[in-house]
């Protein structure tokens, strides 16, 4: 860690309490499809106190949605700490640089740099895509940008410099997967002070990774949150695993998730009353929520990981338990 | 090479009208090879527009002709008389054949029969892939003798995104991973140190984005100086 002392502390909630070698929780929140942003402010109560940040998303699934800087703002001024996301899919190096210095203007601190789903997946599939740098160079501009006080392309900046505590994103079950460690270590060459994984259900397979990151000595470097998340149900899990690359989910989750249903099984389809179906929901969610606990109790005890990233999207409402159930809360304060 | 397909027979009719006299322009080079717009495919064609527009009770004067290489003067001026006979003229030419044509016959009305699609191989017979983005900064050096401009979906420099899955691109699973290929083929070759180098933004300024590209060899123009000044 002796590099990153010298670097520039940013002065966010989340950088504090990862240099105090405190165990952080983020949270996501994916902004509305609209301009409303009562619905930013519903969800962050939602969030309040539970985590360290608040991670929002940017046109996920590259579905448009409120943009990150926007609904960023909102939780600013309601004295919250967000997490900016921003991809490379949407902009180039000019209006990366130009929107967060907006952002840093507006009191954002904390940012995630990511390549950005492809838009064939959203709902704007017939459009341009950007792609012009790719995350590693925008960690590296953004770093460039607050040590270095220069813009990508080089020149000086003549006023304040934008001071973001990076983040970065990390694939660890992706294919190839020999390569995922070292890629990880562009990362944090790049000047990734934290890194956020994709979910992590297969905690062995995550353990094994990690060695490998160890090995590396890049745990000493960086600020490790593995990702996890809450599933809903038996559907959702088979899904992931089947459909979703670089998720792993292991048959005894599945298996799980099966058994809370279990006392609905043997209900024919057209036989399931609307109650049924809601206890059924009901008793998944609950077991999601256990499994998700589970999770971060054993994500806790592995050497380099350095706090949790709970993707509970479009269910906000399961942080408070998580957070609660893993004995995480109340969060540490920080004296900013 | 050039690879395109043929558009759709109903669009080509439209962008024909009700021209009564119409000629179709096959080429000799690129898409003959990808069985687009060669001589062949320009005589059927031709043939589909006369049946069709019988049919249809207005018959349409048909004939087609194809050149060895549309993109080039001296291949297009000795059709230059049927062309200008011409009340429509029907490209199989890429996109450079079509524009080639209106720009050596300006008072013909030229239309494109193909998509050019993109710069690529056959991989095997009937299957054509692209593999070059024509980016002005060959950077395959680096990378194996593999594209990730052409071949990676969101174009990265620093290796796969997290989309990357049992050798295929998420977008679709017809699609390879640029990055697994790379990787593998590094790996294969001793090479992997490679990928380790944080790759700096590319300079995009010698591909399209830096305007429309023109070369100019000095050493190979046939300038008449004196008459020039």
């Amino acid at each position: 860690m002796n590099d990153k002392a010298q670097k520039t502390l940013v002065g966010s909630n989340l950088e504090h309490i990862l240099q105090d070698g405190q165990f952080a929780v983020t949270g996501e929140l994916g902004p509305p499809q609209s301009a409303d942003g009562e619905v930013i402010r519903e969800k962050m109560i939602l969030l309040r106190t539970y985590v360290d940040a608040v991670n929002i998303t940017d046109n996920q699934t590259a579905i448009v949605r409120m943009s990150s800087i926007g609904a960023g703002t909102i939780l600013v001024n309601e004295g919250m700490e967000p997490v900016i996301q921003m991809t490379c899919r949407d902009r180039n190096r000019l209006a990366i640089q130009s929107d967060l210095l907006g952002a840093y203007a507006l009191g954002m601190r904390n940012l995630l740099c990511l390549s950005g789903d492809h838009q064939n997946f959203g709902n704007h599939p017939t459009s341009k895509n950007v792609f012009d740098i790719d995350s590693i160079q925008m960690v590296k501009m953004v770093a460039d940008m607050r040590d270095e006080g220069i813009f990508q392309c080089g020149d000086e900046f003549k006023g304040e410099k934008p001071c973001f505590y990076i983040g970065a994103a990390a694939a660890p079950f992706a294919d190839p997967i020999n390569f995922r460690p070292y890629r990880l270590g562009k990362k944090v060459n790049a000047g990734a002070d934290f890194i956020q994984t994709q979910l992590v259900y297969d905690v062995e397979a995550f353990e094994e990774y990690m060695e490998k990151v160890r090995e590396l000595g890049l745990h000493e470097q960086t600020h490790i949150l593995a990702g996890v998340g809450p599933l809903k149900s038996p559907g959702m899990a088979r899904y992931m695993k089947n459909n979703v690359p670089g998720i792993l989910v292991p048959d005894k989750i599945i298996d799980r998730m099966n058994e809370a249903g279990r006392p609905w099984a043997d209900i024919k389809k057209d036989e399931m009353t609307k109650e049924d179906k809601k206890a059924r929901s009901q008793a998944w969610r609950e077991e999601g929520i256990q499994i998700c606990i589970d999770l971060i109790r054993e994500l806790q005890e592995i050497e380099g990981v350095h706090g949790v990233h709970i993707m509970a999207i479009e269910w906000e409402k399961a942080i408070k338990p998580i957070v609660e159930g893993a004995d995480l809360y109340p969060r540490p304060e920080v004296k900013v | 090479m050039i690879v395109a397909e043929q558009k759709p027979l109903e669009e080509i009719k439209e962008l024909i009208g009700d021209a009564q006299k119409v000629l179709v322009v096959g080429c000799g080079t690129c898409v003959t090879v990808c069985f687009a717009g060669g001589e062949r495919e320009a005589q059927i064609l031709a043939s589909s527009l006369r049946m069709s527009s019988k049919l249809k009770g207005h018959p349409q004067d048909v004939t087609d002709i194809t050149v060895q290489r549309q993109c080039e003067w001296e291949y297009l001026d000795p059709i230059g008389e049927e062309v200008k006979e011409a009340d429509v003229v029907v490209s199989l030419g890429c996109g450079i054949g079509v524009q080639a044509i209106a720009e050596r016959f300006p008072d013909t009305w030229v239309v494109p029969g193909l998509n050019t699609t993109f710069m690529g191989l056959p991989e095997e017979q009937g299957i054509w892939s692209e593999r070059c983005a024509a980016c002005g900064d060959c950077l395959l050096g680096l990378t194996g003798g593999i594209c990730p401009i052409a071949r990676c979906s969101k174009s990265l420099l620093n290796g796969p995104c997290g989309g990357s899955e049992d050798g295929h691109c998420e977008i679709d699973p017809d699609t390879d991973c640029a990055w697994q290929l790379i990787y593998d083929r590094l790996e294969r070759l001793g090479k992997l140190e490679l990928l380790m180098k944080i790759q700096p933004p590319k300079n995009w300024s010698t591909s399209r984005d830096g305007g429309p590209r023109k070369i100019i060899r000095e050493d190979l123009r046939l300038i008449e100086e004196e008459s020039a000044s």
